[in-house]
Formats: structure tokens, C-alpha cells, sequence
């Protein structure tokens, strides 16, 4: 992704051992994986370990007295009995959440993407001298905490707010509207506003490495800039445009908080609401952990999908 | 744009149409459209943040009657501002407290796992970057949850509180510096390495005095992110936060925003936004001082390795 010094080869194919590339250097059998040894068993601990523990209390029982959950953690005693109740629950009473969760994901990763590929084509391209000021501003809501995002629009949003006042001053509306309470307009704008910077990133990254010979070879060849945008650049930032989509849809899939800050409504409610208020309350430890290994099957194909391409981007530079 | 006017065709050559449709087709055309879009979005993405930042200098109480500057919501105010509210002036310690121990532990796990992973090949090392990468893209819900569960069920010995709180946070932080590393160690090559070792320098040494200075861009750039990262995060901490003094600024932030706004809430994020500003630059001078006299694109840079 950094632009190659003239100086550095550019690694391709496959890597050689490193007895065959370091004539000479013997590194001792265990000295690179030593380094990775402490990160490893953190993360098997920490990671690995709870994921299991999930897995345990999803298809594990509930306590006969306290209703708490009491997970099984050999895979051969597991009860599909918690676990089937969530999704019986899941296509029937909980219907209207997963079809929520996935409008309001499709919908937001949808405008994110036709503002984001706007703003990051325009920087790649015409930023000129601009370009470092461009970035700087683009770069900015990375270190602006999402809460703060998301309390300006609480703010603005609020029935004595800017906005209303706007409104109601230029006679748009009658009186002020209530914003706040269970719109899905309003969730739906949250989470473009607290995610595009993630996708506007990748894709200036991905935007600003197409060769422009490549696009004024299509001039020369009598194509429009149309013609050009639609059979040259778009095609070339296809791998960009879907790692970026991946980016954002995933966290907009397991997001309660724009939600619950927003809106706090049962009408919007989401996926992530879900398993915010079952882990809130007492005795919905299982329904809590169903619900998340749920949203983990869900997202499991993005996810696969994110950590393949960038895998080979490292792999093929 | 001069270049554009010289090189702009003679109207004769222009497609035939219309006015809108001679502007499409002309290739020489200022990108009017886009500008507009691009600082359009600018500016709906900064002004709300001006605006919140603004609030909490208000001597009012309400976030839409503007009156005058005042510091009544960070320091005046005797009991409800930032200062004097015990329970936010805690909130503030502990968030401190939070990210810089997460950060004083993720930067060193994440560069050595990264420095190993990029020089280790095998069944084992592509499963364990396997894992690291996988803990990259989890939504933070899952991981929060799950540290919540393996805290409460198996690992019971581990309070909820603090040290959870840190123990979660670290999981979820550490892939940054392992990706930011790793990116950089592609753009450097093994070359300063093995002229080290062919000097007679021993792996470790190659290392400390050879290799970790060339790091030091893509470190400081990951303490930053990593920083900033923790101090803003509240889904992960509030699972795992104990009695109410173990919440952080930001989980406060969370409980109190839409229950009872105040400005005082305006000033605690404020003041976070400022602390993560401050690591931030300090990050970017340390960056610039250590890429002085290599070929960077500066920001430019910076901005497609995040």
C-alpha cells in the first residue's frame, strides 16, 4: 500500500525458505516463532478460549434456580434445546429484527460507498495541491471518538436543536420534528456518519495506485470520460470497493450504540440491540450468547472474504 | 488550473448536444460536481463536532441558546463540571488509566508478533496469523461479549473491572500494530538486515540497532491509533466494567447522553477529543522525525497504511 522507493525490488511469487535466502545467516530453528509465541497465547486465551466459551453456553443449559446459564463445554453433552428456541423465535417473533438489521446495513453501506468512492476519487485525482489538507480532514473523524460523533448529531438532532430550529425558521416545518425517537432515517444516516471514514481510506489508498496511463489510454482509444470511468477505473477498483463494503458492513452488523443513541426505540431495533439488551438482562445469558453465535455465521462470509484479499494484497506487492 | 485552459480543445472539436451533454462529454472539465460533494461532505462530517465542541463553552444549559464563553462546564461550575463532578473527574483517571496500560502491552506483543509472523512460514504461523487477522475483523460485540462470558464462566478468577477491562482491551487491540508493522516491514525489505548480519552482527542485534529504528514510524503510528482507539471505546469496557468507578469517560459519555445531556458531558468528550489530538501529534512528529530523509508521501503515506 506505502509507494515503493525506487531502491526496493518488488517481492513477487512465492517466498524461499530462509536457509535458501540468507547464505550464510542461520537463525536458530525457534527464533521467529519465539517472537510470536506471547501474542499467540494471549490471543488463545483471550480469544479462542471465549469464542469456545460462547459456543458452550449457546448449546450449554440453564441453571433450574437462578435461570442463569450454565455452559457444557464438552461438545458431545451439548443441548440444542436454548439455542433451537432462539431461532424458532429468530424466523418468527424476531423476524422484523433481521430484516431491519439488514436493510438498514444494505441501505448505509450503500450511500457510504456512492459518497465515499465520490470523495475518494476526487482527492485521488484532483486533489493536486490540496491533497495533504484533503487528507488531514478525511484522516480527522479517525481520531474523533465515536461517541463524540454521534453526541454532535444528538445535538443537533434534539427537538430544541439547530436542525428544528433551521426548519421551523424557514417555515419548512410546522413545528419541530422529534428526530430522535425510532426513525430509521435517523439510524440509517448515523451509521453513514459514523462509518464512511473507514471505507474513504481504502479506497483513496486503492484509488490514488491505479495508473493514469491506463485511463488516458482509454481517452486516446476515443472512449468519453464516462466511457472511461465505467470501462476502466471502476472494473480496476473492484477489489477496493468490495474490501471497503466489508469494512463497514461488518461493524454496522453488530452495532447497538448508534442505535440505542439515536433512536432508542423498539421500532428500530437491531440485531446487536438484541444481544445488548438479552446480556443486560437477568437469567438471558444463553439467548445472549444464541444471538451471537448467530451474528457470527452471518458476518463469518464477509469476513472470510475481507481476510482473503488482504492476505494476497500483502502476498502479490 | 492553467494546465486546463491550454489544453482545453477548440470549441469546433467539441461532441455535438446540448450544453449539459458538451460538458459531460468534455474531458477538460473542472470536476465541479465532485468538489462539491467532496467538501459538501466535509463539512457535514466537521461542523456537528464544532458545533458539539462549542456547546460545552455555553453558559447555557441548553445545547441551542448560544450565550456567552464560558468555562462554567470544565471547571467553574462547582459541582457539575468536568472538574468538580467526582464521578466524571474518576471517569477521566481511569480512561487514561485504561489506554495507556492497554497500549503499554499491545505495542510490544503486536510489533514482536508481526516481526515473527513475517519471518516464519508454516502450518503454525499461518494459523496464528490466521487468528490475529480473524481478531482484526470480529465485530467488537462478539469479543466483547465472549471476553464478558469467559471472564464470568471459566476464568472466574479474573474481577470484572480494571484488570478484565485491560485483559479485553488488549484482544482487541493488538492486531493494529501487527498489520501497521507489517505493512512497513514489506516497504523496508530484509537488505539493512543482512548488511548488518554480513557485517557481523548477531540476529539480536541486527534487530535492536538495525531493524526497530526503521520501525519506529509504523510503532508510534500504532501507539496512536491503539490510543485513540481505547480511549474511545465503550463496548468492549462496559461489558467488563465492575463497580461504577471502574467506567471510563467513555462509558459515561454512553450511559449519560441520551438520559440526562449535559454541557458538562460536552466538555468530558472534548476532552478526550483533545487528549487523543495531543497523542496523535505527537505520534505524526515522532513519524516525521524518524522518516526524515527517506521517501515517504507524508500524509499521503500515512493515510494507506491506517
Amino acid at each position: 500500500m506505502s509507494v515503493p522507493s525506487g531502491a526496493e525490488p518488488v517481492r513477487r511469487g512465492p517466498r524461499r525458505s530462509h536457509r535458501a535466502t540468507d547464505e550464510g545467516i542461520h537463525y536458530s530453528r525457534w527464533f521467529w516463532p519465539s517472537f510470536t509465541i506471547p501474542a499467540s497465547i494471549w490471543l488463545a486465551i483471550l480469544f479462542i478460549l471465549p469464542l469456545y466459551t460462547v459456543i458452550s453456553i449457546a448449546f450449554g443449559t440453564v441453571d433450574p434456580i437462578f435461570r442463569g446459564p450454565l455452559p457444557v463445554y464438552e461438545p458431545w453433552w451439548w443441548s440444542g434445546e436454548q439455542f433451537g428456541r432462539v431461532l424458532g423465535d429468530s424466523v418468527s417473533f424476531y423476524r422484523i429484527v433481521y430484516i431491519h438489521t439488514f436493510e438498514y446495513v444494505v441501505i448505509a453501506s450503500a450511500l457510504c460507498l456512492v459518497l465515499a468512492y465520490a470523495v475518494a476519487y476526487y482527492v485521488a485525482r484532483y486533489g493536486g495541491k490540496r491533497k495533504t489538507i484533503l487528507l488531514a480532514l478525511l484522516i480527522a473523524p479517525f481520531f474523533i471518538s465515536y461517541l463524540m460523533r454521534m453526541l454532535a448529531w444528538i445535538n443537533l438532532l434534539d427537538t430544541e436543536g439547530y436542525i428544528n430550529k433551521i426548519l421551523t425558521f424557514l417555515h419548512l416545518v410546522p413545528h419541530p420534528i422529534d428526530w430522535l425517537s425510532g426513525r430509521p432515517s435517523t439510524v440509517i444516516m448515523g451509521l453513514v456518519y459514523g462509518y464512511i471514514p473507514y471505507m474513504i481510506l481504502p479506497l483513496y489508498a486503492f484509488l490514488d495506485r491505479i495508473d493514469i496511463n491506463l485511463l488516458e489510454a482509454g481517452r486516446d482509444l476515443g472512449a468519453g470520460p464516462a466511457r472511461t470511468f465505467f470501462r476502466v477505473t471502476l472494473p480496476l477498483s473492484r477489489p477496493g470497493i468490495l474490501a471497503a463494503l466489508v469494512i463497514v458492513s461488518l461493524p454496522m452488523f453488530g452495532d447497538y450504540y448508534t442505535n440505542n443513541l439515536l433512536s432508542g426505540s423498539p421500532k428500530t431495533t437491531m440485531l446487536g440491540n438484541l444481544i445488548d439488551d438479552a446480556l443486560g438482562s437477568t437469567g438471558q445469558g444463553n439467548k445472549a450468547a444464541a444471538f451471537v453465535l448467530i451474528l457470527m455465521v452471518l458476518v463469518l462470509i464477509p469476513m472470510l472474504y475481507y481476510m482473503r484479499s488482504t492476505a494476497r494484497s500483502l502476498l502479490t506487492r | 488550473m492553467s494546465e486546463s485552459v491550454l489544453t482545453a480543445p477548440k470549441t469546433s472539436a467539441l461532441p455535438r448536444g446540448g450544453f449539459v451533454r458538451r460538458r459531460l462529454r468534455n474531458p477538460w472539465r473542472r470536476p465541479t460536481i465532485l468538489a462539491t460533494i467532496t467538501w459538501g461532505y466535509l463539512a457535514w462530517s466537521l461542523i456537528p463536532l464544532v458545533i458539539a465542541i462549542a456547546v460545552s463553552f455555553n453558559a447555557s444549559r441548553s445545547s441551542s441558546t448560544v450565550h456567552l464563553f464560558s468555562l462554567q462546564w470544565w471547571w467553574t461550575d462547582p459541582s457539575d463540571s468536568l472538574l468538580h463532578d467526582p464521578e466524571l473527574h474518576s471517569a477521566v483517571i481511569q480512561s487514561l488509566r485504561l489506554s495507556l496500560t492497554t497500549m503499554a502491552i499491545v505495542v510490544p506483543l503486536g510489533v514482536a508478533f508481526a516481526l515473527g509472523i513475517d519471518r516464519w512460514h508454516g502450518r503454525l504461523a499461518t494459523g496464528a496469523n490466521f487468528v490475529m487477522l480473524l481478531s482484526f475483523v470480529m465485530p467488537e460485540i462478539i469479543l466483547g461479549v465472549s471476553v464478558f462470558f469467559v471472564f464470568s464462566f471459566l476464568l472466574k478468577f479474573v474481577p470484572l473491572g480494571s484488570t478484565a477491562q485491560i485483559l479485553g482491551l488488549v484482544t482487541f487491540q493488538v492486531s493494529y500494530p501487527v498489520i501497521i508493522v507489517r505493512a512497513r516491514l514489506l516497504s523496508i525489505g530484509k537488505e539493512y538486515e543482512e548488511a548488518a548480519m554480513d557485517l557481523g552482527a548477531t540476529p539480536r542485534q541486527s534487530i535492536r540497532a538495525v531493524l526497530l529504528p526503521l520501525l519506529y514510524p509504523a510503532i508510534f503510528a500504532s501507539a496512536a491509533i491503539v490510543f485513540a482507539d481505547t480511549i474511545d471505546d465503550f463496548v468492549t469496557v462496559r461489558y467488563l466494567s465492575g463497580p461504577v468507578s471502574s467506567e471510563p469517560l467513555s462509558v459515561k459519555i454512553y450511559n449519560f447522553a441520551r438520559g440526562q445531556p449535559s454541557p458538562a458531558i460536552n466538555a468530558a468528550a472534548t476532552f478526550m477529543l483533545a487528549s487523543t489530538i495531543v497523542v496523535a501529534f505527537v505520534a505524526y512528529l515522532l513519524y516525521r522525525a524518524f522518516t526524515k530523509g527517506q521517501r515517504t508521501g507524508g500524509l499521503g503515506d500515512l493515510a494507506t497504511r491506517l
